[in-house]
């Protein structure tokens, strides 16, 4: 799909630099939205030039403000760090290397407050674009424009057609369906992307569907202002 | 929808008309949204960018780490009292650029066109032009338009980044949008805004990213006031007939692979360039542990 002339002529956003700073900013809330819950630690695994000039260009303070849900233009950025200790949430930075990846990639692990973890690997593309590669072992493309939904399910007839059918008798348009498998018969996944955020009674129906193994849900952070 | 230049030239010439509107219709297509809420909402984005453009000019600025700050009040000063060597027009249009640049590195708000780092041309280029012609907002607005248009094409077959690209793909391309733009604020054909565009990324073609100590202030913010510039002359270029002899497609896909061809070093690392230099490494030193 073409890109939006505001992600052209945009981020509005605090400086000093839309790939570490902005985009990095995104990847943490995008991060927040699928962790979903409150936070105790955010551990943060930096590659590439996110390692070597992290400090120089905020990322460390944008990815923080990331993850306590600011937006890009919020002044407050500059001391998010501070603000993270004083929600008594810790904050750790690693350099790495993560391997075959964009050079402005990090991966993020988040621990809640009730101890489950989350990880999640995004790349700052360039004029503050995203994409997030990787949630847990789920290798998975998004950018946290539209609602998501990540369904693990057996590979059985008619799954998908049932899992569709409940999203739109809530009366939600699908923007994009991704299934795969690992093999013919064994576990699959349906990833969706909507146009409106899915209803919690809606995910528990999906949930109850034959076949069935997990769902995720994650809210949008939105596009066209960020 | 348009995937290239050639594209979307088609596209002006089927409807007669300029590259804004086939913008304009594209993202109304593409988001859904009616024109008056698109340029509602592009009318906004210019507000933050006569901020950023002026907020320096006047006021005294310190980047974050202090390299920088105070330049773009020192050009709107000597611009104003003295005879210039490049004119009153170029001079007011790089007072500009860096002030932008200068509110980006000191935390301040700006708009990204097409990256932070070369945030200051594209807003330097149409301000400056269009209190040359006294442009409406609507106009303004169509410049913003068409600029974007150049941005989503650089995108779509190549890149906006310089860790992906280099400085060439940053402000590169940020003087390409600001440079067509500026041929259709003057009444120039689509043809003629893709030719200036065309110039631009070929002045720019292989310039690294070498930001000295990893910050986006030096050489950026001077950066900036070279690409203003060099949209400038090459949409005066362009509006006088001057043509690209490569076409602009090609030369976004020249721009790209110089891109993928240079070094890592070279690419925002801060591991080359100037940025390696003992004055430079002499300056992060300090910078890091003071
Ligand atoms: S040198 Fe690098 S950081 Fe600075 S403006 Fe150019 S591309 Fe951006």
């Amino acid at each position: 799909m073409q890109k939006s002339i505001f992600d052209i002529l945009g981020p509005i956003m605090i400086g000093p630099s839309s790939s570490h700073t902005a985009g990095a900013e995104k990847i943490g809330r995008v991060a927040r939205a699928i962790a979903d819950g409150s936070l105790k630690k955010a551990i943060f695994y930096l590659h590439g030039s996110f390692a070597n000039t992290y400090k120089g260009h905020g990322t460390d303070k944008a990815l923080v403000a990331g993850i306590l849900d600011m937006e890009a233009d919020d002044e407050r950025i500059k001391e998010s760090l501070t603000l993270a200790k004083s929600m008594g949430i810790s904050v750790e930075f690693v350099e790495t290397d993560l391997g075959d990846v964009h050079p402005n990639t990090v991966k993020i692990v988040i621990v809640k407050t009730d101890d489950t973890e989350v990880s999640v690997i995004g790349s700052s593309i360039g004029g503050g674009g995203i994409v997030i590669t990787k949630i847990n072992d789920d290798e998975i493309e998004y950018d946290g424009k539209y609602p998501l939904l990540i369904i693990k399910h057996k590979d059985i007839h008619g799954v998908i057609s049932s899992i569709t059918g409940v999203v739109a008798d809530y009366g939600i348009n699908i923007a994009t369906l991704k299934v795969g498998r690992q093999a013919r018969g064994e576990l699959a996944s349906t990833v969706i992307e909507t146009d409106a955020i899915v209803p919690e009674n809606a995910i528990e129906k999906i949930s109850q569907l034959n076949g069935i193994n997990s769902v995720r849900k994650i809210n949008a952070i939105g596009g066209h202002h960020v | 929808m348009y995937r290239n230049a050639s594209e979307l030239l088609e596209a002006t010439k089927n409807l007669d008309c300029n590259i804004w509107e086939v913008v304009l219709e594209n993202e109304i297509k593409i988001s859904d949204r009616t024109a008056s809420a698109i340029r509602g909402q592009m009318l906004e984005t210019f507000s933050v960018m006569q901020n950023s453009a002026a907020f320096a000019q006047e006021s005294d600025i310190k980047s974050i780490s202090g390299l920088i700050g105070g330049d773009a009040k020192k050009v709107n000063e000597y611009r104003k009292n003295n005879k210039t060597i490049c004119g009153d027009s170029v001079n007011i249009a790089i007072s500009r650029a860096l002030s932008s640049s200068e509110v980006n590195a000191s935390m301040g708000r700006i708009v990204a066109a097409p990256t932070a780092g070369s945030c200051g041309i594209l807003p330097a280029a149409i301000i400056t032009a269009g209190e040359q012609i006294a442009a409406s907002d609507e106009q303004l607005v169509n410049a913003l338009l068409t600029a974007s248009g150049i941005g989503q094409i650089i995108a779509k077959n190549a890149t906006l980044s310089g860790a992906e690209g280099g400085c060439q793909a940053e402000c590169g391309s940020a003087s390409a949008m600001a440079a067509a733009a500026l041929v259709e604020m003057y009444g120039g054909s689509p043809d003629a805004a893709f030719h200036a565009a065309a110039i631009a990324i070929s002045n720019i073609l292989g310039l690294v990213c070498d930001p000295v100590a990893g910050l986006v202030e030096v050489p950026c913010a001077n950066r900036n006031a070279m690409g203003v510039v060099n949209a400038m002359l090459c949409a005066d270029m362009a509006l006088a007939g001057v043509t690209s002899i490569i076409p602009f497609d090609e030369m976004i896909e020249a721009m790209y692979k110089v891109g993928r061809q240079m070094p890592v070093a070279f690419k925002e690392t801060a591991l080359g360039g100037i940025a390696a230099t003992p004055t430079a490494l002499r300056l992060k030193t300090e910078i890091f542990h003071k």
